[in-house]
């Protein structure tokens, strides 16, 4: 009795909530400083994709000087030798500290590595302290929009009016370009011959994969970045240099950013995301590579500001779930990639050829009824 | 008493276990889960576990949340719960940095006692780590952890050394991860003679708390005071500032544990009742939690980022492709495998529909096992200061030892838990697991977690040992069997053991076993049995090579399984033949479904 009433709970929340894909959206951006400083923009502010609305100083660099073995003496003594105090501003190969025993043939200097101010002199460790001047950090809005909200010292809410397309793994960070279609198709396969020399700063939309050619020559011509329905694995690891551990990404330093929409292996492109695309062939769009997928997850995404749709419906609450005549997208074998429309959702739990015991929904399929687990696909947000 | 409730906040899902004192004895009730709300957009924890808590109300009809949201306590006419307490590794769990002088010595201590505490450590930062200066400041300036631990020095000796690393922090400045508003805590537990120093330099800069030195000598690890710093300081500062826990921390009868500490005490709890050495795993979506109770000597180490889910391309990484597919009993190539690999990472709560994605993630599994308790060896090791020292002595003796004191021969209990050890749809699955990645010797119980609570149990252990346990036995523990494994190698084939079992019902089962294979026996769970292993040759099945052992042991879910595959374990190099031994295996331990299988036979 006991174990039925656990097996009854354990999935109740199986299932994966889908990627949006919205024509005409209000899509809002936090933009925050790592630590408190300015904040550039006010409330009502029009800001583009590259305007600075924060700035803060980071404290400069810290660097540590062995002063006392350099003088070759005891750290107790270092202060006594010592030019500068703390505080002191010194220019980089100034002498800060100084020892000439037997009646200056021998002579020692420490000279600051660096410009700066001697933050400490310890004669404990022998050690001397020099902090660089600190560092300018900027934020910019990423998207072009209204400033909506000011978070005093630490940055701000932009808004604008936009098409939403979220990918389900990218690489590379927040770039902007015009979107442009290398492919006829969503099953059409992206090659470096599809990339002309002309794409300099745009954002190149292909069809059911990605070569590593492709990306190769996108980087090479000075695109923007690359939207896409899927990219092989070996790819990604053959053009990074190296193999991607834990889904954390979006810190790569490459000169384009790839948004996947699909997944690894070669797959078609959805048709929403990409006829979606296609009608705002030529507008400037934000895109993003960074993904990171736990709690909190965070999906790539391209973002396409326009004011030429209204505003759709507020989106369908997702607590409502899965139910008869809901479109999914089936996301793991033997089906994977399948989108189809939701026949049924047995109460029961169902035995499947791994022989577990789990919650299944029937999907209708262009080659009919099939089962699948519910925690194998993902509605598709309308 | 008559109600527990135990949450578990972890980074994806919060768990709520309901406990009831049935008939005098406390059992496991039912268990509600929710989506952890830590993050953007909800932040505020409180929500998932309040939606936790409401599915146990609807399947009990207990009313346990108040109007106002809150726990009624405690439990009277029909409502409320006794005792309310809870673990929790949301958003990434209590991440630290560690410093010491020594990298092998100070340096590693601090690191046992960190992750003894439950934490994930970021970095090691040593003197002699091998890193200059600037790599080292640059590298604590981007780490923005959650707690500092700093030891150093044996009292009374040298204090320049440990000023030297604490100066480095104090020039680095690191911030703490949960805001920058607020003091980063640093645990200072090195050379007492230096403690002045250190006030004096990080009283402003740090929340600085001073317990007794981690390695008072050389020879005397003492992290007991560190780990109860760290707890403590997780509680008034790490948590206070995570968003919703300041009302959690209200709720809780007792204080909040990080999830692994919860999980290490209830290995420890197993250690402690059976009076056994145990190793442990947590096999999670995003970590690996090896724990060890060697002679009453607690270790925890975790591998951040070998997992099922989110780091399982991870275990690809470090271990590489031919190691999982070496486990794989059909042809795969490498391009497919990896695409699938990290597909199930972008997707991470999609299950296996097919046989053939099943054993593609038991493969997985084994590797991230295995690694994980490569790991675990490199943290478990003997005090290398007191080596050092008794060498200076002239004492050789502890010189010829490995570094590890981990050796399986000695570890009378493996247990494991997590998602997919849970879920694997046959028992044996999760044993098989268990032995291919630690490779037991010996004999050895295995056992598993039933339903994900061994958390749970291990905070309430702290309040309430016993029913902790009593629940624990009843309810947590599915004891698999036991695997008696001689260690050593022979030519395949070769005469390796005969065994006689005297069974339950009284009939003696007489069984001779070549070297290559690997069996199954029927013991029921709760049985026992007298048993008489007598290994050919140099094998060893824990009385010596060649020796006989006469022992009891305990049957479960599973039943006995005699592997005589050879310490270490070889797979054949030819890929058709080690194809055709893995479905050998498998068969013989009725692991998987059969006719499936028979459809790879070919090829």
């Amino acid at each position: 009795m006991l174990n039925n009433l656990e097996k009854s709970t354990s999935e109740a929340h199986a299932y994966t909530p889908g990627l949006k894909v919205k024509k005409s959206t209000i899509v809002t951006k936090q933009r925050i400083l790592p630590i408190p400083g300015e904040v550039l923009v006010k409330v009502g502010d029009k800001v583009d994709f590259d305007t600075i609305v924060a700035r803060a100083k980071v404290p400069g660099k810290p660097n540590i000087i062995r002063a006392a073995d350099l003088l070759n003496i005891q750290a107790e003594n270092l202060p006594a030798f010592m030019l500068k105090k703390e505080g002191d501003i010194v220019a980089e190969g100034e002498v800060i500290a100084k020892y000439t025993p037997l009646f200056g043939l021998i002579k020692r200097f420490v000279r600051s590595p660096v410009k700066g101010i001697v933050e400490s002199i310890s004669d404990m460790t022998g050690q001397v302290i020099i902090r660089e001047p600190p560092e300018l950090v900027e934020i910019k809005s990423y998207i072009p929009g209204r400033v909506r909200d000011v978070i005093p010292k630490r940055g701000v809410i932009i808004e604008t009016q936009a098409a939403f397309i979220q990918g389900i793994f990218g690489i590379g960070g927040e770039r902007h370009g015009e979107i442009y279609f290398a492919c006829e198709s969503p099953s059409e396969v992206l090659t470096g011959e599809n990339i002309d020399d002309n794409l300099m700063g745009k954002i190149i939309v292909g069809g059911s994969l990605a070569t590593l050619d492709s990306l190769k020559k996108a980087s090479q011509v000075g695109a923007a970045g690359i939207v896409v329905g899927g990219i092989k694995g070996v790819d990604i690891k053959e053009y990074l240099g190296y193999e991607i551990g834990v889904a954390i990404t979006g810190h790569e330093e490459i000169p384009i950013t790839l948004v996947v929409t699909e997944g690894f292996g070669k797959m078609n492109m959805s048709s929403r995301v990409f006829n979606l695309l296609k009608e705002f062939e030529g507008l400037e769009a934000a895109i993003n590579g960074a993904t990171q997928i736990r709690a909190g997850v965070i999906r790539p995404e391209i973002i396409i500001p326009h004011e030429n749709h209204s505003i759709g419906e507020e989106e369908k609450s997702l607590e409502k779930g899965m139910g008869p005549g809901t479109l999914v997208r089936i996301i793991r074998e033997p089906y994977f990639g399948k989108i189809g429309i939701v026949v049924s959702l047995p109460v029961e739990l169902l035995n499947i050829e791994t022989e577990s015991s789990v919650r299944v929904v029937e999907v209708r399929i262009d080659e009919g009824n099939v089962i699948v687990p519910r925690a194998n696909v993902e509605i598709i947000e309308e | 008493m008559e109600y527990i409730l135990a949450t578990d906040v972890g980074s994806t899902t919060t768990k709520a276990r309901l406990f009831k004192k049935i008939h005098g004895e406390w059992r496991y009730l039912l268990s509600g889960e929710a989506p952890t709300t830590v993050e953007a957009p909800y932040e505020n924890v409180i929500m998932g576990v309040r939606n936790a808590i409401r599915e146990i109300e609807e399947l009990t009809g207990l009313k346990i949340l108040s109007e106002d949201g809150k726990i009624i306590k405690p439990h009277s006419d029909g409502r409320g719960v006794d005792f309310y307490c809870s673990t929790s590794s949301a958003g990434g769990g209590l991440q630290m940095m560690v410093a010491g002088v020594i990298k092998t010595m100070t340096a590693e201590s601090a690191n046992r006692a960190a992750l003894g505490a439950g934490a994930i450590v970021m970095d090691v930062i040593a003197v002699d780590d091998g890193r200059p200066d600037y790599q080292k400041l640059d590298r604590i300036r981007h780490l923005r952890p959650d707690m500092i631990l700093l030891a150093g020095g044996t009292d009374g000796g040298t204090t320049a050394l440990v000023m030297q690393v604490a100066e480095l922090l104090a020039a680095a400045d690191p911030k703490p991860r949960l805001g920058a508003d607020y003091k980063l805590p640093l645990v200072y537990c090195g050379n007492v003679d230096a403690r002045p120093a250190i006030k004096r330099l990080m009283e402003d800069k740090f929340a600085l708390s001073i317990v007794d030195n981690i390695r008072p000598v050389l020879e005397v690890e003492n992290t007991e005071p560190a780990r109860r710093a760290i707890h403590e300081l997780f509680m008034e500062h790490v948590m206070s500032h995570a968003p919703g826990y300041p009302e959690l921390m209200s709720w809780v009868d007792i204080d909040i544990l990080p999830t692994p500490a919860g999980e290490g005490m209830a290995m420890q709890l197993i250690a402690y009742m059976e009076k056994s050495n145990v190793l442990g795993v947590g096999l999670g979506g995003a970590t690996t939690n090896v724990y060890s109770v060697v002679d009453g000597r607690f270790v925890r180490s975790v591998s951040a980022n070998l997992g099922m889910s989110y780091s399982i391309c991870n275990v690809m990484k470090e271990t590489g492709v031919n190691n999982i597919i070496r486990w794989i009993p059909f042809k795969i190539d490498e391009e497919t495998l990896v695409d699938m690999l990290r597909n199930k990472m972008i997707r991470p709560t999609t299950i296996p529909q097919t046989l053939r994605s099943l054993i593609v993630e038991h493969a997985v599994a084994r590797e991230a096992l295995r690694l994980g308790l490569q790991h675990h060896k490199t943290i478990a090791t003997r005090l290398k200061g007191a080596k050092m020292a008794q060498r200076m002595i002239g004492d050789m003796f502890e010189y010829m030892l490995k570094e590890t004191y981990i050796e399986m021969m000695k570890i009378d209990v493996i247990a494991g838990t997590g998602g997919l050890l849970s879920h694997a749809p046959r028992r044996v699955q999760s044993m098989m697991i268990m032995i291919d990645a630690f490779q037991p010797e010996g004999v050895t119980r295995m056992y598993q977690d039933s339903v994900f609570m061994m958390p749970h149990l291990g905070v309430l252990s702290r309040a309430f040992p016993d029913i902790a346990w009593n629940i624990f036995d009843k309810d947590c523990l599915v004891r698999l069997g036991t695997v008696i494994a001689p260690a050593g190698v022979l030519k395949g084939g070769e005469e390796a053991l005969s065994i006689k079992m005297e069974l339950p019902e009284g009939r003696i089962l007489e069984k001779d076993i070549h070297f290559g294979e690997i069996v199954r026996l029927p013991l029921a769970e709760k049985s026992r049995s007298k048993i008489t292993i007598s290994p050919k040759h140099n094998l060893d099945a824990g009385a010596g090579p060649g020796k006989t052992l006469e022992t009891e042991i305990e049957g479960g879910v599973v039943g006995v399984i005699i592997d005589a595959r050879g310490r270490p374990l070889q797979l054949p190099q030819d890929d058709r033949e080690r194809r055709r031994t893995l479905l050998g295996w498998f068969e013989s331990l009725d692991a998987y479904p059969k006719e499936i299988m028979e459809g790879w036979k070919e090829g």
